[in-house]
């Protein structure tokens, strides 16, 4: 149990949805939503299928203690090969949907085909329809939300749509469900858009149920508890993730201006402390915090952007509560493009929401798009008027809602970095790893981070691995290549069980092993766990390098390679990329081009692939 | 004496963990459908609040019912259904003022909190204290107390 051991199968260029049993032999093996997906997903479709086209298969994932009381068990992923990158991808999300798909009785959505006119999923426990969607078609997730809600006369639907950036295929476009929780990297919501589906709203009665409960409860209360004294766990709650812009700040690892510099100098006034503190007019950033699904942390932010502000001074429909900044928005809408105006980076939080598309993308490509408007390579002329240089706020909120239309130069920007660049002839201007560009964390001040965004299967990551602690005390790659390999393994792991990866503030391996063994059939012994967790990396990296994906893509930009860091703790380094990558090869049992070797594939039970 | 839930909304995060303690208490799932208090949002998720049953002294349920299978714990003061008597008839989901008694098609009976026989797991499973068990006495202690602050001002300290 933990499982419903039941998937729903709908063909969108047949018409038809179908309930089959999961696969227990592969959640044996992968035990659920990032991992099994992964597996479902390879063996669904081929790796060279065209992302946006018919052939490529999208996989909403619960895992087991998805629905379940544990502490952060509001986890689902969305599985498929990504535009942006080519590379499968793998994106995750809080909120209340993914909690929702499993009460209906799923563990998996998986959507195979393209509808003929565009259509959304209805889902309400056993009974599923395929209904037309022109109502919705062409409007935004919010308004997607509410005229469902509204329509089925069920205000308990939970929603998972895409906005226009993912019916036009901006490539980076997300699924947002529950109006600010998404699944937001890779453009999960361009393929979304590519198959003509709007949205999936489910609403499930059937509850979800563990193995041994009186352990189960137990195992929760614990681990609760944990949480509850846990000062990581803390700050998360009072502050939020942004308490990271000011540890960055501190580090010099906070890439700022297209990665030109490693400190901002206006992170005070777009960090946790500016959104907390109330200005002379009485305005102040944040309403609340707020927790997805069963959450017991709620880092979650709710805010509101002043009403005088010249984004909203004629827009009332935007003097609302909505979604607020996490790190990488803060990171992304602040340091990357130089802009401190936080009313300015809520505004743009609040498009990306609303029309559905990835801010760390968008504020990597904005950053290159400025880069090269400070080159001269591209004007006013290009930009529709708009002065992109960067530290301008206009700039930054004018393109996200273009971008989130999909109108003008937003188009452009809906390209990424790396093909905007080099439709530009700049490729080098554009900070990205196999096409997704970088989370907040500078490679050349923590080298550890580096080696992960660089290998990571999805592109620039930087919720894969987790080599954090490590390189805050030291700012060479010596001894990182391990604790690298060592958490992209373990997080697989958490990515696959339905909980979240913050909970890692206070929990080991062993707290997830307690939950997950008291839930499922079987006995989840660490070993196994972490086995799963390096079945699922290497399964991915096969699907990757089915698809195209090698040894050369597992790189970073020539700027973080050669251009040393100019201040902070790690001021004259670079990475240490080409000596941590062959020692990362050898403790993954790879051989020197990147290719899991004949007795890795064995070790791990995966010879019939590779 | 009695004891009663206290919500303070200011709390709560809309975490679920109350619907799943009450679901898994009254169902043996994690089932938030079933569950018997349930958190409303507001403003896109601005405003969280808890409601449930508060146990009406006099209560239109219990009146209501033909059958008379509903019946008022002494102990705990909670008004409980006996689903073996119960028939569905859903009378006590149109008397109750607030909503708070509902129909579960999966058994054919209604369903309302009990508040768990004298151990509420909504209260124990909530995570910030927005929901608690406290006597019943006194629940607008505390708001007293803070609104008699707001009124009056805090006292400096010597």
């Amino acid at each position: 149990m933990g499982w419903q051991k039941k998937v729903l199968r709908v063909n969108l260029t047949k018409g038809t949805a179908k309930a089959e049993p999961l696969n227990m032999e592969w959640a044996n093996e992968y035990l659920g939503e990032r991992g099994l997906a992964t597996k479902y997903l390879y063996e669904n479709m081929d790796p060279k299928a065209d992302p946006m086209g018919p052939d490529n298969v999208l996989i909403f994932a619960t895992g087991p203690l998805t629905g379940t009381m544990s502490s952060t068990s509001g986890r689902y992923a969305v599985v498929t090969k990504g535009p942006l990158t080519g590379a499968i991808a793998c994106s995750n999300s809080g909120g209340k949907f993914g909690a929702e798909l499993k009460f209906a009785g799923y563990d998996f959505l998986i959507v195979e085909g393209k509808a003929k006119k565009p259509v959304y999923l209805h889902i309400v426990d056993d009974e599923v329809q395929i209904l037309p969607a022109d109502e919705i078609w062409g409007t935004t997730v919010w308004n997607t939300e509410a005229v469902l809600k509204s329509k089925h006369q069920n205000p308990l639907l939970k929603v998972a749509s895409i906005g226009v950036a993912g019916e036009r295929g901006v490539l980076y476009a997300c699924v947002v469900n529950d109006l600010h929780r998404a699944a937001g990297r890779s453009g999960v919501g361009a393929v979304m858009g590519s198959k003509n589906l709007k949205a999936v709203a489910v609403h499930g009665t059937k509850g979800v149920k563990v193995k041994d409960p009186v352990r189960f409860m137990k195992a929760v209360k614990e681990t609760k508890a944990l949480l509850e004294k846990s000062g990581g766990r803390k700050e998360l709650t009072e502050l939020g993730t942004n308490a990271m812009i000011d540890s960055m700040q501190a580090f010099g690892g906070l890439p700022t201006r297209n990665f030109e510099a490693v400190q901002f100098e206006g992170t005070e006034k777009v960090d946790p402390a500016a959104m907390l503190a109330t200005g002379p007019d009485g305005h102040r950033n944040l309403i609340t915090n707020k927790a997805c699904f069963g959450c017991t942390i709620a880092c979650g932010r709710i805010a509101h952007i002043n009403k005088k502000h010249f984004t909203i001074v004629n827009r009332p429909e935007y003097r609302t509560a909505s979604g607020g900044l996490e790190y990488e928005t803060a990171y992304a809408f602040g340091p990357l493009v130089g802009v401190d105006d936080i009313d300015a980076l809520t505004f743009a939080g609040f498009m990306t929401n609303e029309h559905g598309y990835d801010p760390i993308s968008f504020g990597g490509t904005l950053a290159a798009a400025m880069e090269l408007f400070e080159m001269g390579v591209i004007t006013e002329k290009d930009t529709d008027g708009v002065s992109l240089r960067f530290g301008n706020p206009e700039a930054l909120t004018i393109m996200a809602e273009k971008t989130g239309k999909c109108e003008g130069f937003g188009k452009i920007l809906g390209l990424g970095s790396r093909r905007m660049c080099e439709k530009y002839g700049h490729p080098e201007v554009a900070m990205h790893v196999k096409g997704q560009e970088f989370a907040g964390y500078d490679s050349r001040a923590l080298q550890g981070m580096g080696l992960g965004f660089a290998t990571s299967n999805r592109g620039a990551c930087h919720l894969k691995h987790d080599v954090f602690a490590q390189d805050m005390e030291d700012q060479t790659g010596k001894g990182k290549p391990k604790p690298c390999k060592d958490s992209q393994d373990r997080i697989a792991m958490i990515d696959s069980s339905g909980l979240c990866l913050f909970t890692t503030a206070a929990w080991g391996v062993e707290e997830f092993r307690q939950q997950i063994d008291a839930a499922c059939e079987g006995e989840w012994t660490t070993e196994r766990l972490l086995q799963a967790g390096e079945r699922i990396w290497n399964l991915e990296r096969i699907f990757n390098l089915e698809a195209g994906i090698t040894a050369k893509d597992d790189t970073l930009p020539k700027r973080l390679l050669e251009v040393p860091v100019p201040t902070g703790t790690a001021k004259g380094h670079v990475s240490d990329l080409p000596t941590m990558l062959p020692e990362y090869y050898s403790l993954r049992g790879w051989s020197k081009d990147g290719k899991p070797t004949k007795e890795t594939l064995k070790r791990l039970g995966l010879e019939a692939t590779g | 004496m009695q004891k009663s839930l206290l919500i303070d909304a200011g709390k709560c995060t809309s975490c679920l963990q109350c619907e799943m303690a009450c679901s898994l208490e009254h169902t043996g799932a994690f089932n938030p459908a079933r569950s018997r208090i349930k958190i409303f949002e507001f403003n896109q998720g601005a405003r969280s609040i808890p409601y449930t049953c508060t146990q009406c002294a006099e209560a239109w349920c219990l009146h209501a019912c033909p059958v008379e299978a509903i019946t008022k714990n002494m102990v705990t003061g909670a008004m409980e259904v006996n689903e073996s008597t119960c028939v569905g008839c859903k009378v006590c989901t149109i008397a109750c003022p607030f909503g708070t008694i509902n129909y579960n098609p999966d058994n054919g009976k209604v369903a309302k909190c009990d508040l768990c026989g004298g151990a509420p797991k909504c209260a124990e499973a909530c995570p910030t204290g927005a929901i608690t068990y406290v006597d019943a006495d006194w629940t607008g202690y505390d708001r007293m107390r803070s609104w008699a602050v707001r009124t009056h001002g805090e006292p400096t300290s010597a």
